[in-house]
């Protein structure tokens, strides 16, 4: 059977140079899609036997940082999951809006899409001045293109679609200015955002934060590393802080749920008990 | 006991209804855990709920990191693929689209060969893309069991035919004698 065996063996050795040499740690993520991309790796460089990954991962450094692309699986778009925003909007920034001043993370951010819909969200409800927004991801490729905030004019229309599913209240294109084939949003929006290297699996607690969205992030690690984890997003949340999941994870298989009361649950919003 | 430990099914155009009936066919004994991949426009939410209507069996939308248990039908979310875990839950992830497909029935295929070997059941219904052709294959090479609708029957037959051009397949059968193939086999 494919993850026991020879093949599991060589997949932890190849994990344990990847962690040695370059400090990435991928020893806990899930194995069924981990084993995945360790294929896709193969496929594309040609080499035959994930333990030949081994000396080519130590030793040359295009061979690393492929191998971290393809781990990496930035897939993400703006207003993923419309009913998610709309349930933001209408619960969670009416919250938000009773402090002083307001604590963002984006743990996972990949090219910056998800922050991009934050920050239109609280422009649209005039909280904008009083955001601080941590933006983290732990691959600097995709943290330099979520700076830049500019898109292909072909993810527009998806974008656009969900943004009216979300009930934005405008058109997305009040946000961007097309150039070519490309969609520039406007800088002022990410002037409150601090984007940084943030690895969630061997860097600390963030800060006391008032809303953490970690999205789509968590279903690639195993079980035991969703622990840790959560530990750390439950840690870096200020008492009552609220914390937003993807929309097929679920705070309800992890002991620290009972830290937890529901916003909604079949949204997966959470809101830290004192 | 049954040989086998689990089913996975993948279904796409022309799937959904033989999918509600085949469930709605199920027994609420039926011994094995079903996973199940189905390629439609609809949320995976709407999709469960309205084949958890139909099954006598606990249907429920897969969440990450739920176990997986016998008796228990888990239904792909939309936008996510589905995978088993050697630990025995389900794992999400939304990496590119295979066959155009997310979820896509191949890595769901793929993935459950990995851990259940030759105690698997694969069945592909009706489709009109090549999705789950090779993770039926791969199925196959792990010893796993693959039943196939008739592609006679089948209102778009492409799936079929792609399974049956590349697996050996004994079980090629009419969509209403699928549940009780399968509970013979899970006996
Ligand atoms: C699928 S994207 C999610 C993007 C966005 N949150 C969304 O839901 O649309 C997953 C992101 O998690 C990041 N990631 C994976 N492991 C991580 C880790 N250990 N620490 C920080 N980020 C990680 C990946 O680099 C990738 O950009």
């Amino acid at each position: 059977m494919g993850t026991t065996g020879r093949e599991a063996d060589e997949i932890k050795v190849l994990l344990e140079a990847v962690y040695l040499r370059h400090g990435f740690d991928y020893r806990n993520y899930a194995m069924a899609s981990l084993r995945r991309r360790v294929h896709k790796v193969l496929d594309e460089s040609g080499i035959k036997q994930i333990i030949d990954l081994v000396p080519a991962i130590w030793n040359d450094d295009k061979v690393a940082s492929d191998f971290l692309r393809v781990m990496s699986i930035p897939v993400t778009e703006m207003f993923r999951d419309p009913p998610f925003f709309i349930e933001l909007r209408e619960k969670v920034l009416p919250i938000l809006e009773t402090y002083p001043f307001i604590k963002i993370w984006h743990a996972g951010c990949a090219t910056g899409e998800e922050v991009l819909s934050m920050a239109i969200l609280l422009r649209e409800a005039g909280l904008e001045k009083r955001v601080r927004i941590y933006a983290t991801d732990y691959n600097d490729q995709v943290l330099k293109a979520a700076k830049e905030g500019i898109y292909s004019m072909d993810k527009i229309p998806l974008f656009e679609s969900n943004y009216q599913d979300a009930q934005g209240k405008g058109k997305l294109s009040d946000y961007y200015h097309a150039r070519y084939d490309q969609a520039k949003f406007d800088p002022e929006l990410l002037s409150n955002v601090t984007f940084a290297n943030h690895n969630l699996v061997t860097d600390g607690v963030f800060g006391e934060m008032n809303l953490i969205l970690c999205r789509n992030v968590l279903i690639y690690f195993n079980k035991e590393l969703q622990q840790r984890v959560f530990r750390l997003i439950t840690d870096s949340l200020c008492p009552r802080g609220i914390l937003g999941l993807g929309n097929g994870e679920s705070l309800r298989f992890s002991p620290l749920a009972r830290h937890y009361e529901h916003i909604d649950a079949s949204l997966r919003l959470y809101r830290k008990k004192l | 006991m049954s040989r086998y430990k689990a089913v996975v099914i993948g279904a796409s155009a022309g799937g959904f209804e033989l999918l509600v009936n085949l469930l709605e066919a199920l027994p609420a004994s039926f011994p094995l855990p079903v996973l199940v991949v189905i390629h439609t426009a609809s949320s995976g939410n709407t999709l469960s709920q309205a084949l958890a209507k139909a099954a006598s069996l606990s249907v429920v939308e897969g969440v990450d990191k739920q176990t997986i248990q016998q008796g228990r039908i888990v239904v792909a979310p939309g936008g996510y693929h589905m995978l088993v875990e050697d630990e025995g839950y389900i794992s999400l992830c939304v990496g590119e689209r295979v066959c155009h497909s997310r979820p896509s029935i191949d890595v769901l295929f793929e993935s459950a060969a990995d851990v259940y070997g030759d105690k698997l059941i694969g069945v592909i219904l009706s489709g009109a893309n090549r999705d789950g052709a090779n993770g039926m294959k791969y199925l196959c090479d792990q010893g796993g069991l693959p039943v196939v609708q008739d592609p006679a029957t089948a209102v778009s037959p492409v799936m079929p035919k792609a399974v049956l051009k590349q697996c050996d397949v004994e079980h090629i059968v009419k969509p209403e004698e699928i549940p009780e193939l399968l509970v013979q086999l899970a006996q």
